[in-house]
Parts: structure tokens; C-alpha cells; sequence
């Protein structure tokens, strides 16, 4: 009472603002490039004979560019705010900031040169060249410091829940990249792993599920643990349900890697070891949905109103639903079914999309008027967004359950004299149909993600200059 | 210990992770490298001709892994539909691994030999040529670049680093191996005494005065899934 606060220590905004801009436009882009992707195997001429923009160089593209430019932006943006939120500090350093962020554009912007030439290392979701992987190293060391700084600033003793999934993230990450991107540069451009065969398989998929697992699971649930409390106005539901599901989850997920490798050549203990921990991981998992559903309680009612909380629920409606389905199909006699088909993109994309970026919509939606001290332009145009998400999310997953179970069953059927009953090409001709309407989800999406970009446009435009935000 | 401990302190928190997410790991990639029967024993395994491996480049630069698989099943339908179930030691020599994850397109693990370079050919300059339901794009320019293999030497180089085992001489003689691999007709007795008999010599492209890209890629594919004996890894394993 009677304290004024410091007017000089405000927190650092602007690289906040700088990396929510960059995740709108990173949105638009990866959904494009999607969408693109979509009608190019659905019309395979598309590309007209031009190698730059083929489905093999693209397709790295369009996931490097979801995955690690918007999700990266977002959970850049949003580690930043609450970091700074929950600590009550500045960022520990403005030049650490702004190395982030002009280095992860720069990562990005070489991966976009890069990837189209056919520059890459050939590893899922580890496509970038050598150069490109150890300036990721550099920033990722750089938003270390500047984020466990600031935590160590913080005001209050005890670390907030959200803040503990996010240093899990940046540390396994770090792990991770390092050790599934070990190479010998022939040029500076090429390089071969130096792992082969067997093992180097066990280490990427090692690295992309928890790509998945961390990336897009354990920061997403810190992004989740601030957002859906400050939104709904109501504490997280269980304090002591958030410690067990955290460790829970940041011990298991880490195994679940050979699942995407059953009745390969990798031995089968690795593959048992694998679906075991992924069924086990639905608690941690559903730990986390139940958390933040749950911490609506009593406020059940804002949804009616506030369609920021309908992104939120939603989205971990989502989660609930991919994390239910990846147990699922990591179980051997499933995944000898849905392994290399369609059915595993509809599931990442009930994920990637119904999960992580309706969450992380809701972020940017909340964000956005606190950044720059203005109210939001529209609120019904926020509906529209959610209503065009949700609709483009599952006419996606729908229309890849049905062409992915349908391919797993026309390549195991037999006709009545022990012939195969279709060839190849026929299961690939049936997907035809499928292929259209998934692009008119994507279509769909990418549409709600324009209708987002327009409202954030003359929300900030249509904001008077605001005094920096000052801490206390 | 009580959490509020571990919550209060940067450096616990941290270090408590990090000794967490290292286990499952630990636990199932550093196996892999010691237990001897996680590669099998089998026959016919060599590294990649250098026509071969700049072929393997190409087929990585292309991106071909996002929509082909390079790793049978050991099942029933997929036995008829590919061949013999994939071995670890046949990807023993592959860095990185392509065993792809999608199959938009058909596994290739075995696709060498099963149909002829003109075929390929064809297929390669506009796929639905041959296969008319196919939504594979034409890969055109491949037949028209000529193949840079100036650092095909370099390249054996690093993966013999890695545990390629190409002797001295397969390096110092990579280019003129590569060459002659592309020759129609080829008998070059050098790349059989350093490769083996087996090595198909042809021009694999269509185009007898250019080594292309093609004749590379070809290469490669025609002799995926074909150097392992079958016959006499049946009797080792049993």
C-alpha cells in the first residue's frame, strides 16, 4: 500500500509483439504450404514439372514451417510473457531477446531458402543442413539463459506450474536436437549422420515423437496452464494433480519413440518398451486435459460469451481425443494397420491443429489487447475464426480416418483364391475423393487463420500509443 | 523431499528433468549398439557403388522418403505385395536411415531389379505414363542435369569415418568406378573386383554420352533390396 512502482522497469513487450506477429504469419504461411501440398497429391501435376516446388522438397517445408516457425513463435511469444508474468521481472536480458528473435528467423528463412533447393539432411522434422542446426544450437542456448534469468528474478519463491513445462521443453529439446543431428559435414551444405540403419532410426524417432512430446505437448500444456486460468478468471483446478501429471509426463514420454517403428528391423524389446509407455502416457496426458477443463469449474458459463475460452476448451477437447488415439494406434495389432497410412496424418493433425494451434489462437486472442493496450476489433469475428477452425479441423481428421483405414484394409485383403485383392495403384486411385475433401478442411483453416490475421490487423491498428506495461 | 523444495530452486528443477527425460533413452538407444543380434549376420552386404551412392543423394534430396518406405513388414500381404520382411543389416551402410514413416507410394526396399530402366525411365519422365492412378509428380529435370560427382571421393571418405567399410582403393578409385558403372554394356572388371560381380553396369538413363542424375538414381534403385542372400540367411537363422 502507498508503493510506487519502479516507472523505469517495465517489461520487455516488444520482443513478445515481434514473435506473435511472426507466428500469424508463419500460420498462414505453413497452412498455405499445406494446402498446396493437399492439392498436389490430389492433382499431381500441380507443380508443373518445377523441382523447387515438388511434394518430396515441400512437404519438409510445410512441417518444419507449422511445427517450428508458428508453433516455435508461439511458444517463444508466450514463455516470454508469462516468464515475465509470472515473475514479475523483465527479461534477463534485451540482447538475449532479440538474438532469439531475429536468430529464429534466420533459421527460418535459410530453412525456407534451403529446402526447396533440396538441401537437406533427409531425417524427419530434422530436415535443416548442418550450418542451420548449429545456429538453432545457438539460439536455443541463448533462450536458456534469457529464460531461467528471468526466472531467477522472479519475486515470488515458488516456480509457477506453467514455467516448469517450459524449461522441460527447452532443456529435452536441446537434448534432443543435439544428439539426433550429430553429422559429418562433407561440405557446407551436406553431411552425413553419423548414426546408420538400425540405430539411427531408434534415435530420430527418439527425437520426433518427443518433438511431439515436448514441442508440441509439454510447452503447449505450460502455455495452457497460464492462459486457461487467467481466461476462465479461476485458479488451475489441482495443484497437487499438475506435479504428478508433469513428472509423469516428462519421464514417460521420452520412451515412446519405437512405436513408430513396430515390426520393423529394430528388435522387438525396443518396440514393447515403446507401446508400453505409450499407453501408460494416457494418464500423464488426460492428468493434463482433465486439469484444464476441470479448472472451469463454476465458470462453465463464460463459454456461452467468451469465444477465446471456446479455443481453449476445445482445443483440449483435441488434445483429450489425439492422446487417446496415439495410445491407441502405438499398440502392435493397430499400428499393423494404420502404420504408413493416412490415418497417422490424421492423427498428427488432430494434434497439430486441434490441439496446438486452437491453443495457441486462444494465446495470441488474449495476448494481442494486453500487448498493446487496446481491445480487441472484433469479438464476432473471433467466433467465425473458431467455428471456420473447428469445421476445417474435422472435415481433416474425418476424411483421414476414412482413407487411412480404408488403405490398411485394401492392402492386407485377400480374394477368395489367396490373391491379393488390389494392387497398389488401386488403393492409391480410392484415395482420390479423400485427398479433395481433406484439402477443403485445410482450405477451411487456413480461411479461420486469414479471418485471425484481419482482426489482429486492425486491433493493433486501430490502438492509440500505450505507455509501456510497468511490473508491479 | 517436499515439491515446494524442488519448485523453489532453478537448478534442482532443471537437473531433476534432465536425469528424467536421459532414462528412456538411455535405456533404448544404447543397447542397440552393443547386443550383436540386433544386426543379423547375412551375405552379400556392401557398401554403395559411388554411381550408387550419389543416386542415394539424389533420392534424399528429392525428398522421396516422405511418400516411399523402404522397410517391409513380416507380414503375409506385404511378403506377396514386396518381398522378404526387411533386414537391419540391409540398411546397415545407410546414413541416415530412409526407412520413411508414409507410404503414399509403394515400399521400394525391394524395388531393384523388379522393372526395367526404360521402364523407369518412362515412369520417371511422367508417372502416370505407366501407372495411371499414380499422384507421384514427374521428376523431368533428372534426366536432363548431368551428375556433379567431383566429391564422390570425399563423400566415401566420411562415411568410411562413420564405419562405411570402403577400402583405400574403392576410394581412390570412385570416379572411375562411378564412370564406368553408367557405361552401356559395361564389363569393367575394376568395379566387379571391387564390388562384386553382381553390380549392374548399364546406362541407366537412356542417354549412352551423359552420366545423369537418372543414371544415378537408377543406379541406386536397381539394386535396392538385392544384395542380401536369402537362401543362406535362412539356414543361419534356424
Amino acid at each position: 500500500m502507498g508503493q510506487q512502482p519502479n516507472m523505469m522497469q517495465t517489461y520487455d513487450y516488444e520482443v513478445i509483439k515481434k514473435f506473435t506477429i511472426a507466428a500469424i504469419i508463419y500460420a498462414i504461411v505453413g497452412f498455405l504450404v499445406g494446402v498446396i501440398l493437399a492439392l498436389e497429391l490430389t492433382f499431381p501435376d500441380l507443380n508443373g514439372g518445377i523441382p523447387y516446388i515438388s511434394f518430396g522438397r515441400l512437404r519438409p517445408l510445410h512441417t518444419s514451417a507449422v511445427i517450428f516457425a508458428f508453433g516455435g513463435s508461439v511458444l517463444f511469444a508466450t514463455s516470454y510473457y508469462i516468464v515475465q508474468r509470472t515473475s514479475k521481472a523483465r527479461l534477463f536480458s534485451d540482447f538475449l531477446s532479440n538474438l532469439t528473435f531475429w536468430g529464429w528467423n534466420l533459421v527460418v528463412v535459410l530453412v525456407v531458402i534451403t529446402y526447396p533447393l533440396g538441401l537437406t539432411q533427409g531425417k524427419e522434422y530434422a530436415e535443416p543442413i548442418w550450418p542451420i542446426d548449429l545456429l538453432i544450437t545457438v539460439v536455443w542456448v541463448a533462450y536458456f539463459i534469457n529464460y531461467v534469468g528471468t526466472l531467477a528474478r522472479r519475486k515470488e519463491p515458488h516456480i509457477y506450474v506453467a514455467n516448469w513445462f517450459y524449461l522441460a521443453f527447452i532443456i529435452t529439446v536441446a537434448l534432443l536436437h543435439i544428439v539426433n543431428n550429430l553429422a559429418i559435414p562433407i561440405n557446407l551444405t551436406d553431411s552425413y549422420s553419423i548414426f546408420s540403419g538400425v540405430q539411427d532410426a531408434m534415435i530420430q524417432w527418439w527425437y520426433g515423437h518427443n518433438a511431439v512430446g515436448f514441442f508440441l505437448t509439454a510447452a503447449f500444456l505450460g502455455l495452457m496452464y497460464y492462459f486457461v486460468p487467467k481466461q476462465a478468471e479461476r485458479p488451475v483446478y489441482s495443484y497437487r494433480l499438475s506435479i504428478v501429471h508433469f513428472w509423469a509426463l516428462s519421464f514417460m514420454y521420452i520412451w515412446a519413440g519405437p512405436h513408430h517403428l513396430h515390426y520393423t528391423a529394430l528388435p522387438d524389446w525396443a518396440g514393447t518398451l515403446g507401446a508400453t509407455f505409450s499407453i501408460m502416457l494416457l494418464l500423464p496426458s488426460w492428468g493434463g486435459m482433465i486439469n484444464g477443463i476441470m479448472t472451469l469449474s463454476g465458470a462453465w458459463h463464460k463459454l456461452r460469451t467468451d469465444p477465446i475460452l471456446r479455443f481453449f476448451i476445445v482445443s483440449l477437447s483435441f488434445y483429450g481425443m489425439s492422446t487417446f488415439e496415439g495410445p491407441l494406434m502405438s499398440i502392435k495389432s493397430v499400428n499393423a494397420l494404420s502404420h504408413y497410412t493416412d490415418w497417422t496424418i490424421g492423427h498428427v493433425h488432430s494434434g497439430a491443429l486441434g490441439w496446438v494451434a486452437m491453443v495457441s489462437f486462444g494465446a495470441i486472442y488474449h495476448m494481442v489487447p494486453r500487448l498493446w493496450g487496446v481491445a480487441i476489433y472484433s469479438k464476432g469475428l473471433i467466433n467465425l475464426h473458431f467455428w471456420l477452425a473447428t469445421i476445417g479441423v474435422v472435415i481433416y481428421i474425418v476424411a483421414m480416418w476414412i482413407s487411412g483405414i480404408m488403405q490398411g484394409l485394401m492392402w492386407r485383403a485377400y480374394d477368395s483364391f489367396g490373391n491379393l485383392s488390389y494392387s497398389f495403384a488401386e488403393s492409391v486411385a480410392a484415395m482420390h475423393p479423400y485427398y479433395l475433401i481433406r484439402t477443403i478442411g485445410g482450405v477451411v483453416f487456413l480461411v479461420g487463420a486469414l479471418v485471425m490475421a484481419f482482426n489482429i490487423i486492425m486491433t493493433v491498428r486501430g490502438g492509440a500509443k500505450q505507455a509501456p506495461a510497468t511490473i508491479g | 523431499m517436499q515439491h515446494a523444495t524442488i519448485e523453489k530452486s532453478i537448478p534442482l528443477m532443471a537437473i531433476l528433468t534432465l536425469i528424467l527425460v536421459s532414462i528412456g533413452g538411455i535405456v533404448e538407444i544404447v543397447p542397440l549398439f552393443f547386443i550383436k543380434s540386433t544386426i543379423e549376420k547375412v551375405d552379400g552386404m556392401r557398401p554403395y557403388t559411388p554411381l550408387e551412392l550419389k543416386g542415394r543423394d539424389i533420392y534424399i534430396r528429392e525428398g522421396c522418403y516422405n511418400c516411399h518406405s523402404q522397410m517391409i513388414r513380416p507380414f503375409r500381404d506385404e511378403a506377396a505385395r514386396y518381398g522378404h520382411y526387411s533386414l537391419a543389416a540391409e540398411s546397415m551402410y545407410d546414413h541416415p536411415f530412409q526407412w520413411g514413416s508414409k507410404r503414399t507410394g509403394p515400399d521400394l526396399a525391394r524395388i531393384g531389379g523388379k522393372y526395367s530402366n526404360e521402364w523407369h525411365q518412362a515412369h520417371m519422365l511422367k508417372p502416370q505414363n505407366v501407372v495411371p492412378e499414380s499422384v507421384m509428380p514427374a521428376y523431368p529435370w533428372l534426366q536432363k542435369a548431368a551428375l556433379k560427382y567431383d566429391d564422390v571421393d570425399v563423400r566415401m571418405q566420411a562415411l568410411s569415418k562413420v564405419g562405411v567399410p570402403y577400402s583405400p582403393e574403392q576410394i581412390a578409385n570412385a570416379k572411375q568406378d562411378l564412370a564406368a558403372q553408367a557405361k552401356a554394356g559395361g564389363n569393367d572388371p575394376g568395379l566387379a573386383k571391387r564390388y562384386g560381380n553382381k553390380v549392374p553396369q548399364d546406362d541407366f538413363d537412356g542417354k549412352p554420352d551423359q552420366i545423369t542424375e537418372l543414371d544415378a538414381l537408377l543406379a541406386y534403385l536397381q539394386m535396392l533390396g538385392t544384395l542380401v542372400d536369402f537362401s543362406s540367411y535362412q539356414a543361419q537363422t534356424r
